[in-house]
């Protein structure tokens, strides 16, 4: 077990550097200069604009060496410093991030975990009955081939612009003229404007799950085992819980993979509802060119999949218990 | 057992999904959102607040006046005041901190300040403050009017209300400016900041002069309070009607739109396509506040709705052939027709430019012979004979300007089909914004779509962005894009800036010239006036600026020099609650 875990971790740690690296250097291949962006709505005379411009060059370093720049990246980074950001300037970056950083969490966790939860229990009663399956199949393929931004416009044009209702508010975090305090008019708020946000997410990712355990299961009642459990007279209820549990692994694996699939979700799903979360950050961050908020965000949403990556890993370990098996043997 | 752990399983996935859903709220009073101590508001009562949208399009995290380039909405105006206001829409100026401000002598400028002002921590209001406000250009180079430093020699204080300005080399067009453009801000306050924080620092509690106080900023919005001790109360006899004022940061425009039908915006300053479909009329009765329908007005009833902004002109990279022949630019600035592009894609919502690009309010420094004699317009056949005897040899040229400015982009395809019908080739390129402000810096572009020339008072701002020399690799400044190398009107514009303002007759002479330069060599090919965007809605306040209500002619744009330097300020005073 330990040392599945330290070559887990080693991987880890390359992974994290590689990307770290060219989250680094990607926001610098971009053409155009944050400075001169950011002192283009000044309209200020050559002089002072030359001042101006070498004050904040100064300011977030450009002035230096490439490869300084890059060694003081690794520097500030490992002193949890990731900058300033250029578009909030001259808020840090880190508390940039924690002030969105919380909503997207807020749509990330319930949308990933009730999807995969809700999907997979789907899938498994329409692999077994029929009537279930021929609804569950179409709508599960129509969902999770459709874009997330058209799905998002389409439910805030029902729902929230009048299509069948105006149910919802159509953007923000939550109400204009609210202040964030810990009463009920603002959880409210937070709960109305997330819901719409939440139910994109939740329902493109709903669809795919469904599918795949759909699958899964019919594969499993195929095979060999289940004929060999059926033959000795078993229960069909612990036929299909043997096939239910075979056929959470290859899901298991499917979060893992899906992880950074459902954050570029998010991007365009925050976008359309103007929702405060990282996503919304990102596009403001690249329409900026703020090379640091954009660093700082791809920062966290690398360590977020990697961690979560690691803990399906050791999930993985304790439901496949041929993994056990596996490493006591290697 | 394995179905108690199963249930426990999914109650646990429930009980973590519903709690991150709250996650939201750790980020209460954490987030340094500055509040404003006597205030313990947790919602603004929507009858007592005006909500405003259009200006900014981050969240709001500084409110330095000297930083130009990121400041939070109503950090000038509303916090941070100016000496002098200027009214573009009557052409005049109207003394805001100053009382009063004239030239002695030809080096010397006097300002005695209004009595009775206070900052809004209670200290005076005096010269000192001024003076050291003024001083700044020379010890620091870089706040935002560093330019004026080598003209002043000295600044003195008499007393606590007066300020004398001693210049060692007449700057007459560029003090002019300084007056109603910068703020003035607190000498004990800044006199203790490093260099770099006068000008890039936070400032995240302001203390200012204006009518309002900083209550609270999140990452949607930022909210003022009205300042009960601000000096305008007494001495001008202005109040607010409202309690709060929250800017909202902007999303998409459709967004918008439908936050300002749905009456949660009162003021947009957006540019909404198709908004003129929806303004409702004023009724006939003198009621300026309009009643049915949506109920939103807009500062003209009819075409083209909205008071001009800037210039958007055709900018050619005279560097490059064919641009630098001026039969070609003549060729392409007579094929173009502004007055399509105005009611086709603007819907009337904009006007065709003046052929010296010189906005509305400037029209009394414009020579009218100047403009019979050498003013173009849409004549293709004319286009035709430029076009003939240019050196233009068939080649394909490019037109420039950022991907997803949707007018800019239709309007682009429509200049790039009234080139063809004369013969000219042109493609449409949209880059992202960042790169094309790279391309236009570093002159890899052939014609581009700008707007850099914002208003004034006079047209001196608009001729210096026109004609500055030198060029260098990279033209930075927003000056001089399609670096047109002119030596003679670069010199008439420096010449311009060393005549007093009241020597009229020879600051004309000298516009007229310049006109003539410019009509004749065409070095920008102005094509329409983009329109100061303001849209109100009428559900919770009436009485906005409108045009057929003669005392209101105020500026109803909440954009950083409007709201700062010209008369937004007036027009929120003038806004009354609806019933």
């Amino acid at each position: 077990m330990r040392r599945y875990l330290a070559r887990k971790l080693i991987i880890y740690v390359v992974t994290f550097f590689v990307a770290a690296t060219i989250d680094w250097l990607l926001p610098r291949m971009v053409p155009g200069n944050p400075v001169s962006l950011l002192l283009a709505k000044m309209n200020l005379q050559p002089q002072t604009y030359n001042a101006t411009y070498s004050l904040y060059m100064k300011a977030f370093g450009f002035n230096r060496p490439w490869w300084d720049q890059y060694l003081n990246f690794w520097r500030a980074l490992l002193h949890g410093n990731l900058g300033v950001s250029i578009y909030d300037f001259p808020k840090p970056v880190t508390s940039v991030i924690a002030d969105y950083v919380l909503f997207t969490l807020a749509l990330l966790i319930p949308a990933i975990l009730l999807a995969y939860f809700a999907g997979n229990k789907v899938g498994a009663m329409a692999a077994r009955r029929k009537s279930l399956d021929n609804t569950v199949l179409p709508v599960g393929y129509l969902l999770t081939a459709t874009a997330y931004p058209w799905l998002a416009l389409l439910l805030a044009f029902l729902f929230a612009a009048g299509g069948i209702g105006h149910f919802f508010p159509i953007s923000g975090g939550f109400s204009y003229g609210l202040i964030p305090a810990w009463n009920w008019a603002f959880m409210w708020s937070l709960i109305t404007h997330w819901f719409l946000p939440f139910l994109t997410l939740f329902l493109v990712a709903f669809g795919g799950w469904a599918i795949g355990m759909r699958n899964l299961i019919i594969y499993e009642l195929e095979s060999d085992y289940t004929h060999y459990l059926e033959a000795l007279g078993a229960p069909s209820k612990l036929v299909r819980r043997y096939a239910y549990r075979n056929a959470m692994l290859p899901q298991l694996t499917g979060l893992a993979l899906q992880l950074g699939v459902i954050v570029g979700g998010a991007v365009v799903t925050e976008v359309t509802f103007a929702y405060p979360g990282l996503g919304y950050l990102i596009f403001q961050a690249v329409g900026n060119d703020d090379y640091f908020l954009l660093q700082g965000i791809f920062m966290f949403i690398i360590v977020g999949v990697l961690v979560a990556n690691f803990i399906i890993d050791i999930i993985y370990v304790l439901v496949d218990p041929r993994t056990r098996v596996g490493i006591s043997g290697a | 057992m394995f179905i108690h752990k199963r249930k426990m399983a999914v109650g646990f996935v429930v009980a973590v999904a519903a709690a991150s859903l709250m996650l939201p709220l750790l980020s209460v009073g954490a987030s340094g959102a500055p509040r404003h101590a006597s205030d313990t508001v947790l919602s603004f009562p929507r009858n007592e607040t005006v909500y405003t949208s259009g200006v900014a399009y981050s969240a709001p995290t500084a409110w330095n006046p000297m930083n130009l380039g990121n400041i939070a909405t109503g950090t000038q105006g509303l916090l941070y005041e100016t000496l002098f206001l200027y009214n573009p829409i009557t052409n005049g100026y109207i003394p805001w901190l100053a009382k009063s401000g004239t030239w002695t002598n030809a080096s010397t400028y006097t300002i005695v300040l209004r009595n009775g002002i206070k900052w809004s921590n209670g200290s005076a209001f005096t010269s000192a403050d001024v003076a050291y406000t003024i001083m700044l250009a020379k010890t620091n180079p870089a706040v935002p009017y560093s330019n004026l430093g080598p003209f002043i020699a000295s600044v003195t204080t008499p007393d606590a209300a007066t300020v004398v300005v001693h210049f060692s080399s007449a700057a007459y067009t560029q003090w002019q400016n300084f007056l109603w453009h910068n703020p003035i801000v607190n000498k004990a306050i800044w006199s203790g900041m490093s260099a770099a924080d006068q000008v890039t620092g936070a400032n995240a509690t302001p203390i200012g002069t204006g009518p309002m106080l900083l209550n609270a900023a999140n990452d949607q919005e930022v909210a003022y309070s009205t300042n009960p001790n601000w000096w305008g109360i007494k001495d001008l006899g202005l109040s607010f009607k409202f309690k709060y004022l929250v800017d909202i940061v902007n999303g998409s425009n459709n967004v918008e739109l439908g936050q300002l039908l749905e009456g949660n915006i009162d003021i947009s300053n957006n540019f909404l396509p198709g908004i003129a479909s929806l303004v409702s009329s004023p009724a006939a009765t003198g009621q300026l506040n309009a009643t049915g329908g949506y109920g939103i007005l807009t500062y003209y009833p009819k075409a083209p709705y909205m008071l001009s902004a800037n210039t958007v002109w055709l900018e050619p990279n005279m560097t490059l052939a064919p641009m630098n022949n001026l039969n070609f630019r003549k060729a392409v600035a007579y094929a173009i027709n502004p007055a399509q592009i105005a009611s086709v894609i603007y819907d009337n919502l904009v006007d065709p430019a003046n052929p010296t690009g010189l906005l509305p309010n400037l029209n009394p420094f414009i020579s009218k012979s100047v403009l019979k004699q050498y003013g173009f317009s849409y004549n293709p056949k004319l286009a035709k004979q430029f076009l003939k005897a240019s050196s233009y040899k068939g080649q394909n040229i490019t037109i420039q300007d950022p991907v997803g400015w949707t007018d800019w982009n239709t309007a682009t395809q429509v200049i790039v089909q009234d080139l063809a019908a004369v013969g000219i080739k042109a493609t449409a390129f949209f880059p992202e914004y960042a790169a094309r402000e790279a391309n236009l810096t570093d002159g890899t572009y052939d014609f581009a779509l700008d707007n850099n020339a914002g208003p004034s008072s006079n047209p001196w701002s608009y001729f210096d962005r026109v004609f500055q020399l030198p060029i260098l690799k990279k033209q930075t400044a927003q000056l001089n894009w399609e670096r047109d190398n002119n030596p003679a009107a670069w010199a008439l514009v420096q010449k311009l800036g060393t005549i007093p303002s009241t020597n009229v007759a020879a600051s004309q002479a000298i516009y007229a010239q310049l006109e003539q330069i410019e009509l004749s060599t065409l070095p920008e090919i102005p094509l329409w006036y983009n329109g100061a965007w303001a849209q109100y809605n009428t559900t919770y306040w009436k009485d906005y600026p409108v045009s057929t209500n003669a005392k209101d002619q105020y500026t109803p744009v909440m954009w950083g020099g409007w709201l700062g330097n010209m008369t937004t300020v007036l027009a929120l005073a003038q806004l009354k609650p609806v019933g």
